[in-house]
């Protein structure tokens, strides 16, 4: 049989057996992107206020910034935290080179960016007149700011969705920072290239891991286009007119 | 007594001075109106009262005591203000109008009761779990209107707020005004450039126009005036100014210029004002053979889509305001530059 076809069949044979390996590798996978994605959302959100909300000088530039970075290719930043996390770095006390740590934190850095920005125009987007409205009905400064960020609240949950994606589906950060060691700091990306590299009967497990990377990423995307526009979901099935 | 005093405010944006040398006092449960044109400055005076905005120079007092930036968060308590935009939450009426409510940290009985009673006052009886966005517009101003009032402040700031909205919820909310007025006996401060409004509703009435205000007194009085500046208040939709003669029928005819003379049911002579209510004006296509005193032809120059009602600018000559339904518009293909005929009876003319 074709080799390729051959992995085919692998591939949904250790999907559908819930292959420890593969559910070890997916569970790593959704779990630091996870935690990369909650804390790019903590402290990324509320620079999003402050950039949404108050006006400063060189705020266009704060946000030029922010916007231009979320191109960063992730191998660039992958090499800039390794060097940071290297025992001869800046943060290299801290021994996180190599372990989950780095991989959660270097994500996370990765998609600040993002979140910052998707966030930030989100609350743009709320009345300016909103934050008058909550103080004149009694509202503190901090309880106005809170009730403008509810307004806000699908366009920042898109954006920690959108976070989570990039978080999930690169390679570089991951790869750099915390070295693809089986079973501790592997993830889906890193594997696929890793048994792709292998080849043989490992491709399998390349597909396999590509299929389900897929099925996370096309999934939430899904769930962020319904999110947006209800209507989507009824124009399915419909043919066209 | 005195609620507020405002002493020599000013205010700038950029370099449009919005409000100059403002000084006006506030007596505790009155209605007082702030009437002018767009761009008076009744709006940052409101929200200078509601302690949102404060001014470049001069002095705010509350209750005798001056609000600073210190204090104003503590003096917001005491006053609310209802937006000329309807603003609102995008949740159910029940959280919008109870909003204030919990952020005074009130029992959850009690906020139930309190919106239950304000949403009774303005006549949203049982629309507690309805979606605010799927409301009406002249219903989302009274959901505003009941969210402030439900707080019981001593002093209610309303910018316009029955700006383009229809009859029947204009008085409603006049109505609603007029009541917690009476019974509750707020203070009150409203913006409107509505003459008819500001002769009936409050006690005394501010003339602003750009960022002064040049007269104060009870309504009679500042109509009866007629002061060189109630005159400048043709920016005001439908108020004309011009000169008088009364008819051998009885009736007056007031010369506005550029050959449009409006007939009116009372007996005036010389300098007269005259107002016509928008909603007064009767539009059609061809001239209609009626009992109205008042027919003009003119062209559209202006379209203002406001929902259930379109706004339409008419120039006979002179420009006239009035405002008809959504339905009407589309049905009549009215269009931009479309001639039209404006009609309306002697007595639909007020004089101020």
């Amino acid at each position: 049989m074709n080799p390729i076809i051959e992995g085919i069949i692998k591939a949904f044979e250790l999907i559908f057996s819930g292959d420890p390996t593969v559910y070890g590798i997916v569970f790593r996978s959704l779990f630091f992107s996870g935690v990369a994605a909650i804390l790019a959302a903590l402290w990324g959100t509320p620079i999003a206020m402050l950039l949404g909300l108050r006006d400063f000088r060189g705020k266009s530039v704060v946000k030029g910034f922010f916007n231009s970075l979320i191109g960063m290719p992730t191998v660039a930043l992958g090499l800039i935290l390794f060097l940071t996390f290297s025992k001869a770095g800046p943060l290299g006390f801290l021994g996180l080179l190599y372990t989950p740590g780095a991989v959660m934190l270097g994500e996370a850095v990765l998609v600040t960016p993002l979140v910052i920005s998707i966030a930030t125009t989100a609350i743009e987007a709320v009345d300016p007149e909103m934050i008058n409205l909550a103080k004149t009905l009694g509202a503190s400064e901090s309880q106005a700011s809170i009730t403008v960020l509810k307004e806000a609240i699908n366009g920042v949950v898109f954006s920690d969705m959108a976070s989570f994606n990039r978080a999930i589906a690169e390679l570089g950060v991951a790869l750099l920072v915390g070295g693809n060691i089986a079973g501790l700091t592997d993830v889906l990306t890193t594997d696929i290239s890793k048994y792709t590299q292998r080849g043989g009967s490992d491709l399998a497990y390349a597909i396999a891991l590509s299929i389900i990377l897929m099925a996370i990423v096309f999934g939430i995307n899904l769930i962020i286009i319904v999110a947006r526009n209800p209507k989507v979901l009824a124009t399915f099935g419909r043919s066209p007119q | 007594m005195r609620l507020a005093e405002l002493r020599n405010l000013s205010k700038r944006f950029g370099n449009r001075a919005v409000l100059d040398d403002i000084t006006l006092q506030i007596d505790e449960g009155e209605i007082l109106a702030l009437l002018g044109p767009n761009g008076a400055g009744k709006t940052t005076l409101l929200k200078i009262l509601a302690f949102l905005e404060k001014p470049d120079s001069g002095e705010v007092k509350f209750q005798g005591e001056a609000v600073t930036e210190k204090n104003a968060e503590r003096m917001r308590l005491q006053s609310a203000m209802v937006f000329q935009r309807t603003l609102f939450f995008s949740t159910s009426v029940y959280n919008n109008v109870a909003y204030g409510l919990k952020m005074r940290k009130l029992p959850q009985n009690t906020i139930k009761e309190e919106v239950k009673k304000a949403l009774r006052l303005v006549k949203l009886e049982g629309f507690e779990k309805r979606s605010v966005k799927k409301l009406s517009g002249g219903e989302q101003q009274r959901v505003a209107l009941a969210r402030a009032l439900v707080l019981k402040t001593k002093l209610l700031l309303l910018d316009e707020p029955t700006a383009n909205l229809d009859p029947k919820n204009v008085q409603i909310i006049e109505e609603v005004i007029g009541t917690i007025n009476r019974e509750l006996k707020t203070t009150m401060v409203m913006a409107t450039h509505n003459m008819f409004q500001a002769k009936t509703l409050p006690q005394r009435i501010a003339l602003m126009s750009d960022g002064r205000i040049t007269e104060v007194g009870v309504p009679a009085e500042i109509f009866a005036r007629l002061s060189r500046n109630l005159a400048s208040f043709a920016a005001v939709d439908n108020t004309f100014t011009g000169t008088a003669r009364i008819t051998s029928a009885g009736t007056t005819i007031i010369d506005i210029g550029n050959g449009v003379q409006i007939e009116a049911a009372v007996q005036r002579q010389g300098l007269t004002s005259v107002f016509v209510t928008p909603q007064d004006i009767i539009v059609s296509k061809s001239p209609v053979v009626s009992s109205a005193r008042n027919v003009f032809k003119g062209r559209i120059v202006e379209i203002l889509d406001l929902g259930s009602l379109v706004k339409l600018k008419v120039d006979v000559g002179k420009s006239f305001t009035v405002q008809i339904t959504k339905q009407s518009f589309s049905e009549m293909q009215l269009n931009l530059d479309s001639w039209v005929f404006l009609v309306f009876k002697a007595s639909a003319v007020q004089v101020i």
